[in-house]
């Protein structure tokens, strides 16, 4: 998805073109999101669940609850760990195999979001200190591409571990055995929001679709907490930003986190 | 699978499976053609608990370039299992028995569509399993056919999918989860209606001669259920006005 033929400066003069005249090429305003759609529950074998639609983009993500052995230098903590993978038959250009780096990017940079927000309670997910914890796995599968996979991602994962039920274990003989038929809420603190905004030139426009997002110069993606303070970053691309720039997308981030995480916030309150 | 212990009652004095069934009865089934945007072809299936999405790509160039055959289109499958379609959290690599599935599904295909037509080109198609509930080959085959005719792909036939089995010595029509981790047998059917032709048949367990027969003809019985719920899938997609291409 990165090939620069003859069509792709075409678009990005096309892009750039209607940016001058304060537009964009699929109508919207330069900071306008695309319509999301969060379902929950979709995958009832998961312990929460959820499909995005970004637009065109769309993502299903799953959480699977189960116990494992702590990270050495972390024993009085759970472990939470998240994956994306974009499946072949989201894109005509994505080829099976292991992972490229964009798409390890995409894994972290949603990683990033969700663990420095906190959002998880980890140190509620003890079983025995220094030898079993519970782990949480939010696994994320791109079913359709059309650009901006961070923040989707990001809402699917968020939206199902917020809906997801914890079982209990207890430790008989040093090993943990499953408590049939008691749930409990995952322990959440906060809701982290990631907004994704790519630079065209001196225009900054938010949530690129997948023909934006090919001819961007640069990008930036700014996770937010409930109290809207910024828990995480990620540059990208072969450009950079001005300082001024900078300022701007962090102001664009925390305004749009708002009606995204009032989106969440419905979206996963009947499921709760 | 042999009968693994349990306390489970597979079938129940009127003849009623532990999902409420009768005998001879399939699951629910529900197909969409037309579900992703960037696929040439593509499909969602609800087969029972099984959640399965189907997209078709193709015919296209064929990458690596060696695979190409001068005479004929080719078809690839590739079956795979989201890590948290199942209980336990799979891991997302490719295992042993994907491959598998992936190679049989792929055969059941390949005498349906007619790659001939289109010489050096590759037709891919990918099934990912978004909830497994057992018999997701099955499913997962109807799906694939009705993405490749979502696709525009020349065809003989659509390929319908089902399972028949035994479970507390009785001849059972789509065999689900726990009937396939408890039963006694189980035969994945994949079968072409208007040819009459079987093009996936697998069986795990023992069936007596008799039997083989009898559960052959059951799961056909299935597969054009199945038929009609995919023809009726295409015609929503192409002859209503909900259709959007």
């Amino acid at each position: 998805m990165t090939s620069t033929s003859i069509i792709d400066k075409l678009k990005r003069n096309k892009i750039l073109d209607l940016l001058k005249e304060g537009k964009r090429i699929d109508g919207r305003e330069l900071d306008e999101f695309r319509p999301l759609h969060i379902d929950t529950g979709v995958i009832p074998h998961a312990d929460g669940s959820a499909r995005v639609r970004l637009g065109d983009t769309e993502i299903v993500a799953g959480i699977k609850i189960q116990p494992d052995r702590p990270f050495p230098d972390m024993g009085d903590k759970g472990i939470f760990i998240c994956t994306a993978e974009i499946l072949p038959l989201a894109h005509p250009d994505v080829e099976t195999g292991p992972p490229p780096p964009p798409v390890i990017e995409l894994a972290r940079v949603v990683d990033r979001g969700i663990r420095e927000s906190g959002m998880i309670d980890l140190s509620q997910m003890v079983l025995e200190k220094d030898k079993s914890v519970i782990g949480l796995f939010a696994d994320n599968v791109v079913t359709d591409h059309d650009g901006n996979l961070f923040d989707a991602c990001s809402y699917a994962s968020v939206a199902a571990i917020i809906t997801s039920k914890i079982p209990k274990w207890e430790i008989k003989d040093d090993k943990p055995v499953l408590v049939e038929g008691e749930l409990s809420d995952a322990p959440i603190t906060t809701i982290p929001v990631s907004i994704t905004m790519g630079r065209i030139d001196d225009f900054i426009i938010v949530d690129p679709n997948l023909d934006e997002w090919e001819c961007l110069d640069a990008r930036i993606t700014i996770t937010t907490n409930s109290d809207g303070n910024v828990v995480a970053l990620q540059k990208g691309g072969s450009s950079g930003f001005t300082v001024d720039q900078l300022v701007k997308c962090s102001e664009l981030s925390i305004s749009g986190a708002g009606k995204i995480r009032d989106i969440i916030k419905q979206a996963t309150k009947t499921n709760q | 699978m042999g009968g693994r212990k349990t306390d489970l009652v597979l079938l129940d004095k009127n003849g009623i499976r532990c999902d409420g069934r009768k005998v001879d009865e399939t699951r629910k089934v529900t197909i969409k053609a037309g579900v992703l945007k960037n696929a040439s072809g593509s499909a969602y299936i609800e087969f029972g608990g099984n959640k399965i999405l189907a997209g078709v790509f193709g015919p296209r160039d064929v990458h690596p370039k060696h695979m190409a055959d001068p005479d004929t289109g080719i078809l690839r499958v590739r079956y795979h299992m989201e890590p948290f379609s199942v209980g336990e959290r799979k891991n997302p690599a490719p295992s042993r028995r994907e491959i598998e599935i992936s190679k049989v599904v792929k055969e059941a295909l390949e005498p349906a569509v007619m790659l001939e037509n289109f010489p050096r080109t590759a037709t891919d198609v990918f099934l990912e399993i978004l909830q497994a509930d057992g018999g997701t080959r099955c499913a997962a085959l109807s799906a694939a056919s009705v993405a490749l005719a979502d696709a525009g792909i020349p065809m003989r036939d659509l390929v319908c999918g089902c399972a028949a089995g035994k479970a507390a010595d009785t001849l059972i029509l789509d065999v689900n989860n726990e009937e396939d981790q408890a039963g006694q047998a189980d035969m994945p059917i994949g079968y072409m209606p208007n040819l009459g032709k079987i093009t996936l048949l697998q069986l795990d367990g023992v069936l007596t001669p008799d039997e083989f027969k009898k559960c052959i003809e059951l799961g056909v019985v299935g597969c054009k259920q199945v038929y009609e719920i995919q023809k009726k899938a295409l015609h929503e997609k192409y002859f209503s006005n909900g259709g959007s291409s």
